[in-house]
């Protein structure tokens, strides 16, 4: 009996148990290097978060600026930029997909679309590289093409297949009775979509803007390659800037183990980490409202 | 009757709108995975694939190798984990927790689980830039993914399969091996298929685990040798990491063609593995559902 059951039961359950451990021992190793900065050298919270003084000294006397609001700046930048191209578009493939014409939507455009999901984001970034940004330079007649406005359509690209899927999956699961209700009462095909489907899929078109958000500030490669890495906060969006992922990147490799560059830069790990909480948060928070205002309109799917 | 009909023409307008940006986006996407493959395959040389500076046959070996060292890890871990979710967790608070674990697991920024490979395997190891660290960290990233496919295969089966099993005096963990899993195993195939995908493409994570560098001697099959192609413990770098370094360090005079040519590689084999996953889940669908269609 023990080796039927018990032994096997347990095995399985140290398995989940070491799931658990591995994301604690990654929160806690984040906290414990990143904090360093505020504890080890000295520097507040505040000066992290607000300055734009960055110049960490590279050993472990400290004494340098730790201020990585160019970083911050330029994240949230390029993020919102982004989303900005990328959510309208989405929006409208999705629509699409669902309501206007499913045939081609499930036999065409969305195996495409899940498709490019998984393209990587270093592909992404060459071809911004090597035809984007000579694009946008010879467009506007700038010295050189890197630039926010890169960035922010490389990422654009690159979270439009994850916001769309998953914009559909939330359309798909409106209940058709509601449809059939308002084409009873008269509406056109656009008033449907308006005013009942897309308020009732609300929720899981909001969790795929949250997960397509959360993607674009994860990236790391594809945006180093195009944002032209130039610490100053960017003057207009075709203007050169730094962000949070390209700092690590590239830096981490140079920095001495346990200096002050080195734990500014596991402080930057920790601010994507608690951002990437702060999404997980708010999806619960989107789909749990919309599971009051109507059981029946599931969230989107989970990655 | 004149709302009617200004509510027809909108329905009309919007209507050809979302033609428009469907087909542009269509035409968009189209338009990337062409110029990515034609751009690479236009500078082909039979140079480029050879085992040398001047190729990518090294950087290709490593990223097959290193799908293949961290399914070994990520599979049982991750098939492990969704057994236990599906089968043995309760309702509690623990198994509340590990979901949202799962969950944080799936949404951490690549480079930050680099960056926690960098420190656990390599500084804290004191250990070289080698592949089976660079492994063990994507297989953190691929970790959620194998886990949720699992549960939901499991979760997909017909109860009554596990009810005829126990029934029959099997125990849950005999209905699971030699019942569940069977059943399951398409469904967990094809998750498996989509995340070996996911890890070729993978490069933030392995930047500073797998590190940049390839030294492969061909001929040397000592397997404790550091140029050995099979060792586990060398450094090498996979085609994504070498499309990173060749734009920003001039690793061979035809950097970028290598580049352009690492791309195009790249790009068909993850769309081959996610067509490959597709096909494969469509076929099984159809060779174990046949009853219940």
């Amino acid at each position: 009996m023990f080796r039927k059951e018990y032994l096997w039961r347990g095995i399985i359950t140290v398995c989940g148990i070491l799931v658990i451990l591995l994301t604690l021992s990654i929160g806690a190793f984040l906290i414990y290097k990143g904090s360093g900065t505020f504890t080890k050298y000295g520097h507040s919270i505040f000066e992290f978060l607000f300055s734009p003084q960055w110049s960490p000294a590279d050993n472990s006397t400290g004494g340098g600026k730790v201020g990585a609001a160019i970083y911050i700046w330029g994240s949230v930048c390029t993020c919102a930029l982004a989303l900005l191209i990328a959510a309208p578009f989405s929006m409208a493939a999705s629509i699409f997909i669902t309501e206007i014409s499913p045939k081609i939507g499930t036999r065409v455009f969305q195996p495409a679309i899940e498709l490019f999901v998984g393209i990587p984001s270093v592909i992404y970034g060459w071809m911004g590289l090597t035809v984007l940004v000579p694009a946008i330079k010879s467009l506007f007649g700038l010295n050189h093409g890197y630039s926010v406005l890169a960035a922010g359509i490389v990422l654009a690209v690159m979270i439009f297949p994850t916001i769309t899927s998953v914009a559909s999956d939330a359309l798909r699961s409106v209940p058709a009775d509601y449809r059939k209700a308002a084409y009873g009462l008269g509406a056109t095909r656009w008033q449907v979509i308006y005013q009942v489907v897309l308020p009732a899929a609300k929720p899981g078109i909001l969790t795929g803007v949250v997960l397509g958000l959360a993607r674009a500030f994860g990236e790391a490669l594809a945006v180093a390659m195009v944002i032209g890495k130039m610490r100053a906060f960017p003057k207009n969006i075709l203007s050169p800037t730094h962000n949070l992922t390209a700092a690590i990147a590239s830096d981490m490799g140079g920095a001495m183990e346990g200096g002050e560059y080195n734990t500014a830069l596991w402080t930057m790990a920790l601010l994507l980490f608690l951002i990437s909480l702060f999404f997980i948060f708010m999806i619960h928070r989107v789909s749990a409202k919309g599971g009051e205002a109507d059981g029946s309109v599931k969230a989107g799917k989970k990655r | 009757m004149e709302a009617s009909k200004r509510a027809k023409n909108v329905d009309r307008i919007m209507t050809i709108l979302f033609y428009l940006t469907a087909g542009f986006f269509l035409l968009l996407l189209l338009a990337f995975a062409l110029t990515v493959i034609v751009k690479g395959l236009r500078g082909f040389d039979p140079k480029l694939l050879s085992f040398s500076r001047e190729g990518i046959g090294n950087q290709l070996f490593n990223t097959v190798y290193l799908v293949v060292l961290s399914l070994l890890v990520s599979v049982p871990l991750g098939v492990a984990t969704g057994i236990y979710m599906a089968e043995y967790a309760g309702d509690g608070k623990g198994t509340k927790f590990l979901r949202i674990c799962i969950e944080t697991l799936s949404s951490l920024p690549s480079i930050v689980v680099g960056l926690f490979g960098y420190l656990v395997f390599i500084v804290m190891t004191g250990a070289k830039w080698n592949l089976m660290s660079g492994a063990m960290a994507v297989s953190i990233l691929n970790l959620p993914l194998i886990a949720t496919t699992t549960e939901d295969a499991f979760r997909g089966l017909p109860l009554g399969y596990k009810k005829g099993s126990l029934g029959m005096g099997a125990t849950h963990w005999q209905t699971i091996l030699h019942i569940l899993l069977p059943a399951a195993l398409p469904r967990i195939m094809t998750g498996v298929i989509l995340a070996a995908g996911r890890i070729f493409g993978e490069a933030a994570a392995l930047l500073y685990t797998a590190g940049m560098s390839t030294d492969i001697n061909w001929g040397n099959w000592d397997i404790t040798s550091p140029t050995c192609p099979l060792n586990p413990f060398r450094p090498g770098a996979t085609l994504a990491l070498h499309i990173w370094a060749s734009r920003t360090e001039a690793v061979s005079p035809n950097a970028a063609q290598i580049a352009n040519f690492s791309s195009a590689v790249l790009l068909i084999l993850v769309f081959a593995f996610s067509i490959g996953a597709r096909i494969f889940s469509r076929y099984m669908d159809k060779k174990m559902g046949g009853e219940h269609r």
